[in-house]
């Protein structure tokens, strides 16, 4: 086995991630674990300060409801949420997060970030519920304000989590290991909380060349959560709420400040307007797609089929929108040519932010927004439980607002005793966003500690044959690598292993193919489900023979691991469920209607930690709120 | 090739002990080559194109080159970043050249206050978190 020192970190919290979830959770859980006396330590692959998916930075902060000023209600949010899945959220989750989203944002501005602000003092609004920022960096704020809180003395990163450690069925922490140096790491801990983000790369992205790591949701998104929450035994939901953004075509620049800011229309080659041309599709995805404002996945459909009649591409008419905004001062030549070069800021930040990529794309195609416009596609299949798709661990609601059925004693606690998740890592709480995940860790961690407080468990012990077992299993890509390489001339093609960027693409291709990626117009059946599965299995026998020449292909060695499970859940959970419910995001072509008598409820599963066994079940969605006359099916 | 290191700029950080491109790249994609001292993007078709390499190097040796799989040749993205602001240049394939100027933070460097200066001294027990209510500017909704 390689030569790597094996280093023990006991603590009482153990915070998982380093993204915005994180940094809630380690702000908050340094508060409480100051008070009574308890340990907290977060571990991070990358370094906080620019990890996770605000790495680059935001233009936008996309949940904030409003609440002191009467803006908005906790109930306004959680209808808009559910609205948006097509039936399919926990109410009592979203109100959870609602209600505690605005003080995130008012923690951001005193932090430091700059929130714009209108005439009269208060915040820009981009939408209902978003805000403009000047948000370069958000992250490096937001990590600021935890690592003051928690210490860096509390802070470990570029530790890589390959997996949690199990004893006797319960959680006694988590393994990993350093991908700078030859460290293994065995971290016990009383409490574990979960936030290392969603999962990209597991279907083929449309750029498969050097802009392969251009996805949409960051490419170090690797399923890690789910890895982790499923192998821990914990139950999870909606595996089958991938999302699809559409998105400005190649480069995936934000489309939110175009259609909400600057009420920009979208329109096919032949100007022709999908959303007013095929209003009468909405009727099929009652009441849904009667309602407004009309869900995510239906705006996707209509203009998909607009693509598949060969209408595209589709275009975000950026001229139009900026000419008739700038129109208004049109009798003020001065104050129009000021209003020009404002909304020509706003534009260009609005990709610099959180995009540079698709500023790059602009300018290397000579693109001027107020000129011409750019054409927007439907993207890659996501799996991100904090925007519009909700793929996450079933999560406990708190106490003062979930039914029995969804509350085992701490909010955000697993179904596994000791087990906290939050961000992409929770489910069927979609559209938290940034503020909302921060928010949401904040709520888990405070809860965490709650935990230990009240229940106060035993710290695990862990003998040294497990922990040798789980450095050998660990280390074992490097082993093989080092066992075969001088069998080839080449150490890229060996019949003793597989190196990890194939095995990805092994991945994604069966995904693309079998699992409705864009290879195949986002389509699937029972039978290419099932096809899949035979691909998948063997894929995963094959991840026995994984190798890696350093620390860093290691790493990827482990995250491509993690990628294949998500793969699984999906595409087990995707079979499980016989209708169409979300059209734009994926399409069942043997069941391709709505179905509200049979399928208006979660769909969870769990995996069997020791045999791997799956077993699916269907969850009932219980309202917070009394449905209202004719929207009776969106309150449950 | 995304992220990209000028040679002639790049000193390795004068051999400290990982150089800055590599302790922020949020995908471990920068490296120190130890018999050149230069640094480079070992993976560059996992560059998600973040800038942090190229806006934390210390010399400006770091840019970024639009992918080749679909990015036309002959644009650039330079940022600038300082304590407060960051400034844009962008250059257009037909040379125009486009400067922006944003603001990034309103409070100095390293002094996010936890608390941001709400006070609130809430219960372990039920939904209230640590600043809140003052934070919240209203009370915790409940049902």
């Amino acid at each position: 086995m390689a030569n790597f020192e094996t280093v023990q970190v006991e603590t009482d919290l153990l915070i998982l991630g380093g993204g915005m979830a994180s940094c809630g959770a380690a702000v908050e859980a340094a508060y409480w674990a100051k008070k009574n006396g308890l340990k907290v330590t977060l571990v991070d692959k990358a370094a906080v300060d620019r990890s996770g998916a605000v790495a680059m930075g935001l233009s936008a902060i996309n949940q904030y409801v409003g609440l002191k000023d009467g803006e908005n209600t906790v109930k306004d949010y959680v209808n808009y949420v559910k609205q948006d899945l097509m039936g399919v959220a926990r109410d009592d989750l979203v109100a959870s997060i609602a209600r505690h989203v605005d003080g995130s944002v008012h923690l951001f501005e005193k932090w430091g970030l700059p929130i714009w602000k209108a005439e009269g003092g208060g915040y820009v609004h981009e939408g209902r519920w978003q805000l403009m920022i000047n948000g370069e960096s958000y992250k490096v704020i937001v990590a600021e304000a935890a690592k003051n809180h928690l210490g860096t003395e509390n802070i470990i990163e570029r530790v890589f989590i390959v997996g949690p450690i199990m004893k006797d069925g319960q959680l006694a922490g988590a393994y990993g290991f350093s991908v700078r140096e030859n460290k293994f790491y065995i971290f016990k801990a009383r409490a574990v909380f979960c936030a290392m983000g969603g999962a990209v790369h597991v279907f083929k992205p449309r750029s498969t060349g050097e802009g392969l790591g251009r996805a949409w949701y960051p490419p170090w998104n690797s399923g890690s959560s789910t890895y982790f929450t499923l192998k821990a035994g914990a139950e999870m939901t909606c595996q089958e709420v991938r999302f699809i953004p559409v998105r400005f075509k190649d480069a995936y620049g934000p489309v939110g400040a175009w259609f909400l800011l600057f009420k920009s229309r979208a329109t096919n080659a032949f100007g022709g307007e999908y959303m007013v041309e095929r209003k009468d599709e909405l009727q099929n995805w009652q009441p849904y797609g009667l309602a407004k404002p009309i869900p995510a996945n239906l705006r996707n459909y209509l203009g998909m089929l607009d693509v598949m009649e060969g209408k595209g591409p589709i275009y975000m008419r950026t001229e139009e929108a900026l000419q008739k905004i700038a129109n208004e001062y049109k009798d003020d030549p001065k104050a129009h040519k000021a209003k020009v070069k404002e909304l020509e800021a706003e534009a260009w930040e609005d990709f610099l932010d959180m995009t540079i990529s698709q500023a790059i794309l602009w300018a290397a195609s000579n693109v001027q927004p107020e000129e011409r416009s750019s054409e927007i596609a439907a993207a890659e299949p996501y799996f991100i439980g904090s925007h519009s798709g909700a793929s996450g661990a079933w999560v406990s609601g708190p106490e003062d607002l979930a039914p029995p059925e969804y509350f085992w004693g701490y909010e955000n606690m697993c179904t596994v005793k000791g087990l906290f998740a939050a961000g992409d890592a929770s489910g069927a709480s979609s559209h938290k966003f940034s503020s909302g995940s921060h928010a949401e860790g904040r709520i888990a961690g405070k809860a965490a500690v709650r935990y230990l407080v009240k229940e106060n468990p035993a710290m695990p012990t862990i003998d040294d044959a497990t922990i040798e077992a789980l450095k050998a299993k660990t280390l074992k890509p490097l082993d093989l690598f080092e066992e075969h390489k001088a069998f080839t001339s080449q150490t890229d093609v060996n019949p003793n292993y597989i190196l990890p960027k194939m095995y990805m693409f092994r991945l994604q291709k069966l995904m693309d193919e079998y699992a409705g990626g864009v290879g195949s117009q986002f389509t699937t059946s029972k039978v290419l489900c099932e096809r899949g599965l035979e691909l998948l299995d063997m894929l995963k026998e094959d991840s026995e023979h994984l190798a890696a020449g350093d620390l860093h292909e290691l790493m990827r060695c482990w995250e491509n691991y993690h990628r294949t499970y998500q793969a699984e859940a999906h595409v087990r959970t995707m079979m499980f469920r016989e209708e169409t419910r979300w059209p734009g995001y994926y399409f069942r072509a043997d069941f391709p209607k709505l179905d509200n008598d049979n399928w208006l409820c979660f769909v969870n599963c769990t995996m069997d930690p020791e045999t791997e066994e799956w077993t699916m079940l269907k969850r009932d969605i219980l309202p917070l709120f009394k449905p209202e006359g004719d929207h009776e099916l969106l309150g449950g | 090739m995304p992220s990209f290191v000028n040679v002639e700029k790049c000193d390795g950080c004068k051999a400290l002990d990982k150089t800055a491109c590599q302790y922020i790249c949020p995908n471990d994609l920068m490296v120190l080559d130890k018999e050149s001292m230069k640094a480079f993007n070992c993976e560059p078709d996992m560059c998600w194109e973040c800038y942090n390499c190229v806006k934390i190097c210390p010399t400006q040796a770091v840019d970024v080159r639009g992918y080749a799989d679909f990015v036309p040749m002959g644009a650039s993205v330079v940022p600038l970043r300082s304590t407060d602001s960051i400034m844009w240049t962008v250059k257009f394939r037909n040379g125009m050249v486009k400067r922006f100027k944003f603001p990034i933070r309103t409070t100095a460097e390293g002094q996010a206050e936890p608390t941001g200066g709400f006070n609130a001294d809430p219960d372990l027990e039920g939904p209230v978190l640590f600043t809140e209510p003052d934070s919240l500017g209203c009370d915790v909704w409940t049902k």
